[in-house]
């Protein structure tokens, strides 16, 4: 390998050095750019979010709504005049590359909340490094894990569905009528077990009953392996309980297997754009939990607002379940503080403290005082064949949409919380 | 490199690129130190002067079995990773302290260098490469499975040295500044380590091995164990790059253990330069800068690195401070 | 335990059979690149993604699977062949390691490149209507279109052995293997043999990519975990041995398969167990030839 590098010619060494002083001017521009533009007076949202990786439309809708978030609240005035600004980082969807962005957003451009992430393990390490700078940090990613005592700070909100409640709602849809069995899939990690968790205690209300569980590891490309087992246990409902791609070409196989003609197939998490990612004919049919549809504009005046606006400053189109998170997140917070009259860490976990309710979106939310959970509607989506798609949108049918209310959350005892 | 002039020099021949590079590289971990010492006024934000700091020190301990000994392992994330799962489970499970904690996270990463090299250095060229990626693959399953202590896929959290004190010393860890040189102290200490071992005659030896094994062989050296213990000093120093990392982080991710972690060291490595003293700060500091400039004008940005990479593989294969060196020194 | 029904072994097996087949026709083109040009090909995954979109972008063209079955290999050639040509050719003769640092660099590349021409998101694709459905035995049921990808692994293995076995542009290749320069005082042009090789290789990879896409997403990061299954396979098989790459493939299939059956979680966990065991015993693989090892 040595011998090569001596055929490096005079040229290809001007060019280095070019490089390198290109790198060299490349490293300190920034900085001098950020500065240069950086008002003092404006409340700055840091926004870190999954922009590159498999997760990078979902995060570039949440990016999106979160802009419109921001103008929306900015055109209300901000807060006593005080407007916000976004700062958009990329996570990578990895949980240190994340922690430096939260720092370098903590520690350069000083900002005074922040809201984002797409996965669990990037959820809990960001809260993580914010909980112990003091920062407040609204999470948008599901999770039961970090309303806990244990990873819970008083700096920690979570505008993100609890597995708990989403499920719980979907549960109590699928395993409704005579003790149904049940078949479980479930991706070997905190999202999965989550999910399965929260299905057992629906299962204990209703009487449905366990006649397979299977534990998958991430990121299986062939899940064929698998079928032989769930079809010989006869269930009637199956629950696949992960995510994005897993569940895409769980989907595409189970179809592909002839699975949906035996037992009909339940996900945890139903995502637009994994639906569009997997195509029709491999969802049809498929019933699941999310946070956000757009048809719910028939039912709810925030809904149609936040999507007229969006379609006026995007041009069309219609957000997402993951974007609408991006809106919900930065547009609570920054609501909260204007309750609370400013933006200090614990002048908003004072506001919070006495039940904070608002209507942004998607009908009416709240922040329960004990973990800063959200308490939100559940939609119970059911996804259409290609034959009943009346446009490219129109992706799901809503089964029902479940008002969420404290008893449907684990209680903050359980959680471990004093109060 | 000793000077052999007589006559006293004139300025100008004080300033003569070759006689300053001599006398630099007597001084290296000095001038390391030096420079690193300046970097967070380089950088723009300190927490990226940290990890330009701590890959620098993982990519120097790879350097000593890529560039020094000559072996490609492509499996160096288990040395980083269990080095950072060391010192995080130190800190957050057993509440040692965070000095205590360095020393899990180095034996954890030399005890896993033990064992990798132990078992791949059997193998030679390619196949050393693909044998240490699946080992360290199976490390990762290890640490992925074992969630009631690492967190399994969530990762480790609960790291946290909020202050530091030493006698009369007091050191805030959430001001980056103060962390930033406190983890330089440990840097340079390593790098002191690193210079000795480079001129002991152990380091004569493993060059030689690159070089030519088969002389190295018949000279009546236990190439073997040669190997081995390159391996095993690697480990030392990757090792205390994971624990530094947890410490900064706070958090240790299972992605420190994927094989992408291992990717990337290679290539910040080959873009510093291979077998140089300083090469892997260098590259570490031009990977994570890219990535940090590149990323906020495109999502895009594996494009750039990608291509950069092939650009420095296929034309410059020095990289950017072995090529400055070998301008200097021509 | 409760005992286990016959022919539910024997879907499990005929699953891992099929499983098999992929991971063998993942593997072929990277034994055979590395057999012959003694490349590391980290690119390798990158192909077999290039070639799932490739083979989809045809489609919406000519509507027609069959036909964009044929235009996979050729398109893939055609990224191939430069590949060669310009990236790998120049560093022939130096550390193995600098293809295999340039593949992974090109890996990143193309990866990135698909991403920005079709989107993040990946694109939905099915299986033709001639091969949907299930074909019955007894009371098990097993997709035609499974069915389908095994005859025609077993039928581009036959052509490739054909083609490196029986005719004399494989006796080049095989010679060309031994002795490269020998062959080339004999007056062949061994550098054209080695483009054609590495094409070859890059086509297979992105037949197997497109054969996958009805039963995977077609996503930009699908190379990724095959990258890594096919480098097992080829390593237990030995490195450059084209019936190592089967022999493994089909067991690790059924391996695979099997575990899955008993405990899932530990089915990617046994493929690299059995990897570390193989190294252990056999450095060189099971039909690996030792000096690549020693």
């Amino acid at each position: 390998m040595r011998d090569s590098a001596k055929a490096v010619t005079g040229s290809s060494r001007r060019t280095i050095l070019k490089f390198t002083a290109a790198l060299a001017a490349g490293c300190a521009l920034p900085a001098f750019h950020r500065r240069a533009f950086a008002q003092p007076a404006s409340i700055k949202v840091g926004f870190p979010v999954p922009l590159t990786g498999p997760y990078g439309s979902e995060a570039a809708d949440q990016v999106r709504c979160a802009q419109l978030a921001i103008e929306d609240f900015n055109k209300a005035g901000g807060l006593n005049g005080r407007l916000a600004e976004l700062l958009v980082r990329d996570d990578k969807l990895n949980a240190a590359e994340a922690v430096t962005r939260t720092l370098e957003l903590i520690e350069k451009d000083k900002v005074d909340m922040i809201v984002g992430s797409l996965s669990g393990a990037v959820l809990l390490a960001v809260n993580e490094a914010c909980k112990a700078r003091g920062v407040p940090y609204n999470g948008l990613s599901i999770s039961d894990r970090i309303n806990e005592a244990k990873d819970f700070g008083p700096t920690t909100y979570h505008e993100g569905l609890a597995p708990h409640l989403s499920v719980g709602a979907l549960g109590r849809y699928a395993f409704a009528g005579s003790s149904k069995k049940v078949a479980y899939l479930i991706a070997d990690y905190e999202f999965g077990y989550e999910m399965r968790r929260a299905f057992q205690s629906v299962a204990e209300q209703t009487g449905a009953q366990t006649v397979a569980e299977i534990k998958h590891p991430l990121g299986m490309q062939d899940f064929s392996s698998l079928f032989p087992k769930i079809i010989s246990a006869k269930p009637d409902v199956l629950c696949v309980l992960n995510f994005g791609r897993d569940q895409l070409n769980v989907l595409k196989q189970a179809s592909e297997f002839g699975l949906k003609e035996r037992m009909s197939i339940v996900v945890g998490a139903l995502s637009t754009t994994q639906r569009i990612a997997g195509g029709a004919d491999a969802y049809a049919g498929v019933i699941g939990a999310s946070n956000y549809y757009w048809a719910a504009e028939t039912k709810f005046a925030s809904a149609k607002a936040f999507n007229a606006a969006y379609a006026a400053k995007y041009k069309g189109g219609v957000p997402s379940d993951y974007g609408s998170y991006g809106y919900g997140g930065v547009r609570s917070m920054l609501e909260l503080a204007r309750k609370a009259g400013g933006v200090g860490a614990a002048a908003l976990a004072d506001a919070a403290s006495t039940g904070f309710k608002f209507d942004l979106y998607k009908g009416p939310q709240e922040i329960r005082a004990c973990d800063h959970q959200s308490i939100q509607a559940v939609f119970i989506l059911k996804s259409k064949a290609e034959a009943e798609m009346k446009g490219p949108n129109d992706t799901f049918e809503i089964v029902s949409i479940v008002q969420g209310d404290e008893s449907k959350l684990r209680s903050c005892a359980e959680l471990g919380h004093k109060a | 490199m000793k000077s052999t002039a007589v006559a006293t020099p004139s300025m100008w021949e004080r300033m003569d690129p070759r006689r300053l590079m001599g006398g630099v590289s007597q001084h290296r971990v000095l001038a390391s130190a030096a420079v690193l010492a300046v970097l967070p006024l380089l950088v723009p934000y300190p927490a990226l002067a940290i990890n330009v700091l701590i890959y620098g020190l993982f990519a120097a301990g790879f350097n000593l079995v890529f560039g020094y000994t000559g072996l490609l392992s492509l499996g160096h994330a288990a040395l980083f990773g269990t080095g950072a799962y060391g010192c995080g489970i130190a800190i957050a499970v057993l509440g040692l302290p965070w000095y205590a904690a360095i020393l899990v996270g180095l034996v954890f990463s030399t005890v896993s260098a033990a064992l990798i090299g132990g078992l791949a250095i059997r193998t030679r060229g390619v196949y050393f490469g693909m044998v240490t990626l699946a080992l360290a693959q199976c490390l990762y399953f290890l640490f992925y499975q074992w969630v009631s202590v690492t967190g399994g896929e969530s990762g480790l959290r609960g790291v946290m040295v909020p202050s530091i004190d030493i006698g009369p010393i007091h050191l805030d860890l959430f001001d980056p500044v103060q962390k930033y040189y406190f983890l330089l102290a440990f840097v340079v200490l390593a790098l002191m380590a690193f210079s000795r071992i480079l001129d002991s005659p152990f380091g004569a030896v493993i060059e030689g091995i690159r070089e030519n094994e088969n002389r190295a062989r018949a000279s009546g050296y236990n190439v073997w164990f040669l190997k081995w213990m390159s391996f095993v000093l690697s480990g030392l120093f990757c090792g205390l790059a994971g624990a530094l990392n947890a410490i900064h982080l706070g958090v240790v991710s299972i992605d420190s253990l994927f094989y992408t972690t291992s990717g990337t060291v290679v290539m910040m490595v080959l873009l510093g330069g291979m077998g140089t003293f300083f090469g892997p700060f260098v590259g570490a500091a031009a990977f994570l800068s890219l990535e940090d400039i590149t990323a906020n004008w495109t999502s895009h940005w594996q494009l750039i690195a990608g291509l950069v990479f092939i650009a420095c593989v296929r034309f410059f294969p020095r990289g950017i401070w072995g090529s400055i060196l070998a301008r200097l020194r021509a | 335990m409760t005992e286990i029904p016959f022919d539910l072994i024997a879907l499990q097996v005929l699953t891992g059979l099929a499983l098999g087949c992929i991971y063998v026709l993942v593997a072929t083109g990277l034994t055979l690149i590395f057999g012959l040009l003694n490349i590391v090909n980290f690119a390798h995954g990158a192909f077999y993604a290039a070639g799932a979109y490739l083979g989809v972008f045809a489609f919406t063209y000519t509507g027609n699977f069959w036909l964009s079955l044929v235009a996979v290999p050729f398109g893939m050639a055609l990224i191939g062949l430069p590949t060669e040509r310009f990236l790998l050719r120049p560093v022939y003769g130096r550390d193995p390691s600098y293809p295999l640092l340039l593949t992974f660099g090109l890996g990143y590349v193309i990866v990135e490149l698909i991403r920005i021409a079709f989107g993040t998101d990946g694109i939905p694709f099915n299986a033709p209507a001639a091969l949907k459905g299930s074909l019955f035995f007894g009371d098990i049921a097993f997709p035609r279109y499974r069915l389908f990808v095994m005859a025609f692994t077993a039928a581009l293995l036959a052509g490739l052995w054909f083609l490196i076995e029986k005719t004399s542009f494989g006796l080049i290749i095989r010679a060309g293997a031994r002795n490269p320069e020998i062959v080339s005082v004999l007056g062949v042009d061994t550098s054209r043999v080695w483009m054609l090789i590495f094409a070859l290789g890059t086509a297979v990879a992105g037949v197997a990519g497109f054969l996958a896409a009805p039963m995977r997403g077609v996503i930009p990061e699908m190379g990724v975990t095959v990258l890594i299954e096919a480098f097992v396979i080829t390593v237990v098989g030995g490195m450059g041995s084209l019936p190592g790459a089967v022999i493994a493939g089909l067991s690790m299939g059924v391996v695979v398969s099997l575990t899955s059956y008993f405990a899932a979680d530990y089915s990617n966990v046994v493929m690299f167990a059995i990897m570390a065991a193989v190294l252990l015993v056999r450095p060189q693989g099971l039909l690996g030839r030792p000096e690549f090892a020693r």
